[in-house]
């Protein structure tokens, strides 16, 4: 077939909407959004550097939390090989090959300011408190469809996967014993001083004066947490890069945030689902089209109508 | 009696019973466990025949800027024998504190020891000694320190430096260490020099190291500080009797608070065992379980590291690491196993046979196109039969 001046016309513009819709949509797409600071933000300030891997804060959260003895890592009594669904606070270990500095570090929830497990929840079973800034898990919403711990970037929540009544679990920063008056488990024994807690404005100034006391110690004399995923309430100093401690580099926008400003900008004025909608009645036009004019032709050598 | 009984014949002489100088050994084999060829004997008894039929060691003892707290130690244990016994079993043949002589005599004494028994009896020094301004601000008979310890050591057959004044030091090279005191092994070279430090050190470890080397005639496995390993491998802190405590953060925060009365870990009172190698906390004093700095609820203050005592404030705590850490801890990211040549060829493989078998079951499918062809023919095929058969019917009528 032959290209009309018409068919190329058409073609240009029917090209030419989504890539201007595109162009339009996608500079507003890149503005990241601040997330709001909780008003009475509690976290916890780990310093990596202090850590000497004693695992009384492991210890101390099992007793806190009243959890029976964790025997997953080898039939060994409480250790674990990894976070699970009784062990919600567990420290491990980075020992590169090549005999560089080693670091310990300690890894619970993160109390994200905007928190991924949250907004995976289809059911708000994961619920960030508005004073606080503690993210809980409640056990009569969950469906157990385990989006949360997929959608968490740190991999905290964990599924009980051989319960009957299975139950999420991930660090609750000790939410009862805060309500007695008491700190959460693991800050109450630590021998270094290694992880503190708070409220978030004083740790991370603390972190900062930790920065500022000891200039070269710590990695990019950054805090990990006060920008990172949208900021989170659990704060990390380190010697060593924060990636070899398990801590991702994921910018400043929180994972969630991401996706919804992306899903906003998509649905914004019912454009591209418009576009989309007519681009279809397009196609289905084009092959009816089509089709009609075959079974035609057939009727016309056989005699015989089409059934469409 | 010989001039040179050997012990068994002086204990005998000197009215020490034979029970006695058994617990003695039993002491020795329990407070001395390791890294001993004494102590690897088998019993008690082998051990007491062992030490029995050697001669008596001759031993000169020197002070010089010290306490005399080591002697102390020495003398001040709980059972009235064990000070009498350790007296026995060497021959003590010059000590300051302890003999009845003075002035000239005992200078006639030392010489008397030396020469009776040169290159052959040990030497052990109580005390720094001061080197500055060629050791004049220590004087022993008119002769400058420096000089009796050169002379004393030059015909020894080994040294043991008795505490941290003589190992390293101690109190009086604390800054500014007007004396410039110093330790014995950097005065003495060329003889062998076992350091000792404590403040002081347990008399266990002397006496250890003094039978060891006449009943064996070697020195015990030594250190880089030339601490005899036996008694100085360990710190503290791995055998520490209040370790439960720290591993499970319950702390003593202040002197006298209710974590002090209950017994609990002295680390946050500036206690120095994670980095003090001593064998204190399973080793105590006086023989009485429980005596010594940590079990009376004193913080360890570090006594026989150079760098600790009197180098470090007594409330700063002490960083806690190992070389190496151990590898019991899990990962940063826990194993989910690697990728083996098999399992990927046998995934491979499935894949190629499911996608093959597809290509091929589709390749047997008619496309649409085809099918609509084969069936108008077939269509068209039987609406010639129809008519043809319609045609056949119509002139059997007529007929």
């Amino acid at each position: 077939m032959a290209i009309t001046r018409r068919a190329l016309f058409t073609t240009i513009a029917k090209a030419g909407v989504p890539a201007a819709v595109a162009l339009t949509v996608a500079p507003k797409a890149l503005q990241a959004e601040e997330v709001p600071l909780p008003s009475a933000a509690v976290g916890l300030l780990y310093d990596a550097s202090v850590c000497i891997g004693c695992k009384a804060c492991e210890a101390a959260c099992a007793e806190a939390n009243n959890t029976p003895e964790d025997i997953s890592g080898d039939n060994l009594h409480q250790a674990p090989t990894d976070l699970n669904e009784l062990t919600r606070n567990i420290i491990k270990l980075y020992k590169p090959e090549d005999g560089s500095p080693y670091s310990f570090v300690k890894r619970q929830c993160m109390q994200c300011l905007d928190p991924a497990c949250a907004a995976g929840c289809p059911f708000q079973a994961l619920h960030k408190d508005p004073q606080t800034g503690i993210v809980s898990w409640t056990a009569d919403k969950c469906i157990g469809c385990r989006y949360c711990t997929i959608t968490c970037p740190y991999h905290i929540p964990r599924f009980q996967w051989q319960g009957y009544n299975p139950r999420v679990t991930k660090c609750e920063l000790c939410s009862d014993r805060l309500e007695r008056g008491l700190k959460p488990g693991c800050t109450t024994v630590c021998p270094t001083g290694a992880v503190i807690f708070g409220p978030r404005t004083a740790l991370l100034a603390e972190a900062k004066q930790r920065i500022k006391n000891h200039p070269g110690r710590y990695y990019q004399e950054r805090v990990y947490g006060e920008k990172d995923n949208g900021g989170t309430q659990a704060l990390y100093l380190s010697r060593v890069p924060f990636e070899k401690l398990g801590l991702p580099e994921l910018g400043s926008e929180s994972v969630p945030a991401r996706t919804l400003r992306w899903q906003r900008r998509l649905y914004q004025y019912f454009a591209l689902p418009a576009l989309l909608y007519v681009g279809l009645v397009q196609v289905i036009r084009t092959s009816l089209g089509k089709h009609e004019e075959e079974a035609h032709e057939r009727e016309k050598e056989t005699g015989l109508r089409a059934q469409l | 009696m010989s001039k040179h009984p050997t012990i068994a014949e002086h204990l005998a002489a000197s009215g020490v019973s034979r029970r006695s100088f058994l617990q003695l050994c039993g002491t020795l084999l329990a407070t001395a466990p390791v890294g001993l060829a004494l102590t690897g004997k088998k019993s008690v008894l082998q051990i007491a025949n062992a030490i029995g039929k050697t001669k008596r060691p001759s031993v000169i003892w020197l002070h010089f800027q010290d306490c005399t707290g080591c002697t102390e130690t020495l003398l001040r244990t709980s059972a009235p024998d064990v000070a009498h016994l350790i007296l026995d079993v060497i021959s003590l043949d010059y000590h300051e504190t302890l003999m009845a002589a003075s002035g000239a005599q005992a200078e006639a004494a030392l010489r008397s020891a030396m020469a009776e028994n040169a290159g052959k009896y040990v030497l052990v020094v109580e005390g720094a000694i001061p080197t500055r301004d060629e050791g004049i601000y220590m004087q022993m008979g008119g002769r400058p320190a420096l000089q009796v310890v050169r002379e004393v050591a030059a015909q020894a057959a080994a040294v043991i430096a008795m505490g941290s004044c003589a190992s390293w030091g101690g109190i009086p090279s604390a800054d500014p260490n007007p004396t410039g005191a110093v330790g014995v092994d950097s005065i003495i070279s060329g003889k062998p020099i076992v350091n000792l430090p404590g403040c002081p050190p347990n008399p266990y470890n002397l006496l250890a190291v003094v039978l060891e080397y006449v009943t064996m005639g070697k020195l015990p496995a030594l250190d880089e500080y030339n601490r005899p390993k036996f008694a100085y491998e360990r710190v503290i802190h791995e055998n520490c009797p209040r370790r439960a405590h720290f591993d499970a953060g319950r702390f003593a925060m202040s002197f006298g608070d209710e974590g002090h009365r209950k017994g609990w870990c002295l680390y946050k009172l500036g206690c120095k065992g994670p980095v003090t190698h001593a064998a204190c906390s399973t080793r105590h004093f006086n023989e009485i379980p429980g005596v010594w700095p940590i079990g009376i609820g004193a913080p360890c203050v570090g006594c026989t590291e150079k760098g600790v005592v009197w180098r470090m404030s007594t409330l700063e705590t002490v960083p806690i690491h190992l070389a190496t850490p151990p590898d019991t801890y899990p990962p940063i990211y826990s194993s989910a196993g690697k990728l083996k040549v098999g399992a990927a060829t046998l995934v491979g493989a499935i894949a190629g046979a499911v996608g093959g078998a597809t290509w091929v079951a589709s390749q047997r499918f008619q496309s649409s196109q085809e099918a609509g062809i084969a069936r108008v023919t077939a269509d068209r095929a039987h609406a010639e039969k129809l008519k043809l058969s319609a045609e056949k019917q119509v002139p059997k009528k007529e007929d």
